[in-house]
C-alpha cells in the first residue's frame, strides 16, 4: 500500500524519535514493541505492526548499550522493518519476512550509530569553545544539535525506504521464495536465544544458576503468566536475601548460611 | 560571601528534566561529558554569575564522564551539593569534584546495567511482547507507561538522595544495600530468563518417528458420519470424547523430546550462544549464523 503525505510525515517523526531514543535510552521509543506499534498506528496498519513489534522485542531482549559498546540497532531494525511491512501490504503474513530483513538492518544501524558518535566528538570540541566563552546558550544549542543528529540517523534511512516506494519493496518481498521465508521463521525462533545468552553471561554466577533452573522448569507450566512468574521470582530473591543474612554474620558470605554451613544439620541438632 | 545561594526545588527539577538528555551528545572521546554539562546548566547559571566562574564551571564539567544513564542521577545530586558549597565559599577544588564523579560512576554503572537493562526491561519487554503478539494493544502501552514511571521516579528520588547526602553518598552506596539490590536483581533476572528460554526460544523438530495405524473405534471414522451440519456436530462430539482425528497415530521427534524435557533444544541453543559469546564471537555473526541454520534446516525439512 502507498501512504499519503501526512502519513509519511508522521512516519518520519516516529523514526526521528526512535533515533533520538536509540542513544538517550530514556523514554524507550526505540524499543520494537513501541516503535513498530507507533508506525502501525500512524499508517493505519496497527494489527500486523503490533505483532511484528512483539516478535522483534523478544529478539532484541538483550540488546543494551553497555559502557562504550553499542548494541545492534533496535531503532533502525524496528522502524525500517515496520515500514517495509506496511509498504509490502501483506499484513500479518509479511511479519516473518520483515523480521528477516530487520536483522541485517540492525547491523547497518550499528555502522550509522558509530558514525554519528564519531561526528559528535567534533560537537563536544565546539562545546569546549563555548565553555571558554562561558556561554550556556551554546552548550544547550549543541546538545540539541547532537540529539537531532541521532534522530536523523533513523529518519533519513526511513525516508529513503519511503522514497523507493511500495512497488520495489513489495517486489522484493514477493521474490523471496517459500524456503527462505520459512527458514527465516525457523531462524527467528532460534535467534531469541542470542539475546538471552548475552544477558545470562552478564549475570550468571554459581550462586544464581539454581534460580535459572527453577525458572526453566516453572516456565513449562503454561498456566503461570509472566506476571505470576515475576511474583515468584521476586519472592525467591527476597527470601534468599533474607535467609543469607540470618545467622550468616559478616564473616561467611559465600555459602549464604552461616553456622556449621549445614542448615539442615543445624535444625536437626536443635531438635 | 555576603549571602548564601541555594538551589531551589525548581532548579533541581530543571536539572532532573535535563538529565533525560544526558546521552544526547555521547561521543567516543569523553562519552557523556556534553550531556553532563548540559544537565547542570540551570544550577551553574544560578550559582555562578561572572564569565570567568561560568567558564571554569563548564570546563570542569566537560571532563570525561560515563555511567549508566539512570544511575547518573545520584552523582548529579552529589555534584549539585558540592557545587553549591563551592559557590558559597567552601574549599572544594576541581579535583574533588572530578574525583567524586569518577569514583561513583564505575560502581553505579555496575548496578544499573543488570537492574535496568537486564532485569526490568527484559521482563517488561517480554510481558509487552507476549501481549502484542496476541494482538493486544495494551502491551506497548503498559511497557511505555510502567517503564517511564519507574524511570522518572528513580531519576528524581536518587538525584534528591544524592543532593541531600552530599559527599557522603559514595560511602553509603558502597554499603550492603547496593550489594543486595544487585544480587536480588540477578536472582530475579536469572529466574525469569530460565522461564523465557523455555517459552520463547522456539524450535520444532518435524521428522516423524513413528506412524502407527490405530485400532478401529479410537479414531473418528469420517466416512460413517452423517452428512451436513449433523456430521460436524457428531465429529466434534467424538473428538471431545477423546477420539483421534486420523487413522494414524503420528509421533514426531518433537513430541518425543517434549515428553523428556520440553524446551530442551532451545536450552541447548542458548548454552551454545553463551559459549560462542564467551569465545568473543560477535552476536551479529551468531544471529546471522542461526538464520542460515534455520534456512538449511527448513530446506532439509527437519524443522
Amino acid at each position: 500500500m502507498s501512504l499519503n503525505f501526512i502519513q509519511i510525515i508522521l512516519v518520519l517523526i516516529v523514526a526521528f524519535f526512535a533515533g533520538m531514543e536509540g542513544i538517550l535510552d530514556e523514554f524507550e521509543f526505540h524499543q520494537p514493541v513501541i516503535a513498530c506499534t507507533l508506525i502501525g498506528l500512524v499508517t493505519g496498519t496497527l494489527g500486523p505492526c503490533l505483532v511484528l513489534g512483539g516478535q522483534l522485542q523478544l529478539i532484541a531482549m538483550g540488546w543494551a548499550n553497555i559502557g562504550a559498546a553499542v548494541a545492534p540497532d533496535a531503532a533502525l531494525a524496528s522502524v525500517a522493518s515496520a515500514i517495509i511491512l506496511v509498504l509490502g501490504g501483506k499484513g500479518q503474513e509479511g511479519v516473518s519476512a520483515a523480521i528477516g530483513l530487520a536483522i541485517p538492518l540492525a547491523v547497518a544501524g550499528l555502522l550509522l550509530t558509530t558514525l554519528v558518535r564519531t561526528i559528535t566528538t567534533g560537537v563536544v570540541h565546539i562545546m569546549d569553545k563555548a565553555a571558554e566563552e562561558g556561554s550556556f546558550a551554546k552548550i544547550d544549542l549543541w546538545q540539541y544539535i547532537a540529539i537531532c543528529l541521532q534522530g536523523l540517523r533513523i529518519a533519513i534511512p526511513a525516508g529513503l525506504i519511503l522514497a523507493v516506494g511500495a512497488g520495489p519493496v513489495k517486489a522484493m518481498l514477493d521474490a523471496m521464495p517459500a524456503w527462505l521465508t520459512g527458514g527465516l521463521t525457523v531462524g527467528g525462533g532460534m535467534v531469541v536465544a542470542v539475546g538471552y545468552a548475552m544477558v545470562i553471561n552478564m549475570m550468571a554466577t554459581r550462586e544464581v544458576w539454581p534460580f535459572f533452573a527453577i525458572g526453566f522448569v516453572l516456565g513449562t507450566v503454561s498456566e503461570i503468566t509472566l506476571i505470576g512468574l515475576g511474583a515468584i521470582g521476586l519472592s525467591l530473591a527476597m527470601i534468599y536475601l533474607a535467609l543469607s543474612k540470618v545467622g550468616g554474620g559478616s564473616s561467611s558470605n559465600g555459602s549464604g548460611n552461616g553456622g556449621s554451613g549445614d542448615p539442615v544439620g543445624d535444625i536437626i541438632d536443635n531438635y | 560571601m555576603a549571602e548564601q545561594i541555594h538551589l531551589t526545588k525548581s532548579d533541581r527539577l530543571h536539572v532532573w528534566w535535563r538529565s533525560t538528555f544526558l546521552q544526547g551528545s555521547w561521543n567516543y572521546e569523553r562519552m557523556q561529558n556534553g550531556g553532563w554539562a548540559y544537565t547542570l546548566v540551570p544550577a551553574l547559571k544560578k550559582l555562578y554569575k561572572t564569565k570567568e566562574d561560568r567558564s571554569a564551571a563548564l570546563k570542569r564539567h566537560l571532563e570525561f564522564f560515563n555511567t549508566h544513564p539512570y544511575l547518573a542521577s545520584p552523582v548529579i545530586g552529589v555534584t549539585l551539593a558540592l557545587e553549591e558549597e563551592r559557590a558559597n565559599g567552601a574549599p572544594i577544588d576541581d579535583v574533588t569534584i572530578q574525583g567524586v564523579k569518577v569514583g561513583m560512576m564505575g560502581p553505579l554503572a555496575g548496578v544499573g546495567d543488570p537492574v535496568f537493562w537486564y532485569t526490568v526491561r527484559p521482563i517488561l519487554g517480554a510481558l509487552a511482547a507476549t501481549m502484542a503478539i496476541s494482538g493486544n494493544i495494551l502491551g506497548p502501552i503498559i511497557f511505555f507507561v510502567v517503564w517511564n514511571l519507574i524511570r522518572m521516579l528513580f531519576l528524581w528520588y536518587t538525584q534528591e538522595f544524592g543532593y541531600r547526602a552530599g559527599s557522603r553518598i559514595a560511602d553509603d552506596m558502597s554499603g550492603s544495600l547496593l550489594g543486595d539490590v544487585t544480587k536480588g536483581a540477578s536472582i530475579l533476572g536469572m529466574f525469569i530468563l530460565g522461564a523465557l528460554v523455555e517459552r520463547w526460544v522456539s524450535v520444532k523438530w518435524t521428522p516423524v518417528v513413528s506412524n502407527i495405524k490405530q485400532q478401529a473405534g479410537t479414531y473418528i471414522d469420517w466416512n460413517k458420519l452423517p452428512s451436513g451440519a449433523k456430521g460436524i456436530q457428531k465429529a466434534l462430539e467424538q473428538q471431545q470424547a477423546g477420539l483421534s482425528l486420523t487413522h494414524y497415530k503420528q509421533t514426531t521427534l518433537q513430541s518425543n523430546l517434549d515428553s523428556l524435557i520440553p524446551g530442551l533444544t532451545g536450552l541447548l541453543i542458548t548454552f551454545l550462544c553463551m559459549w560462542l559469546l564467551k569465545k568473543k564471537v560477535s552476536p551479529i555473526v551468531i544471529i546471522l549464523g542461526l538464520f542460515v541454520v534455520g534456512i538449511l534446516c527448513r530446506v532439509a525439512n527437519i524443522m
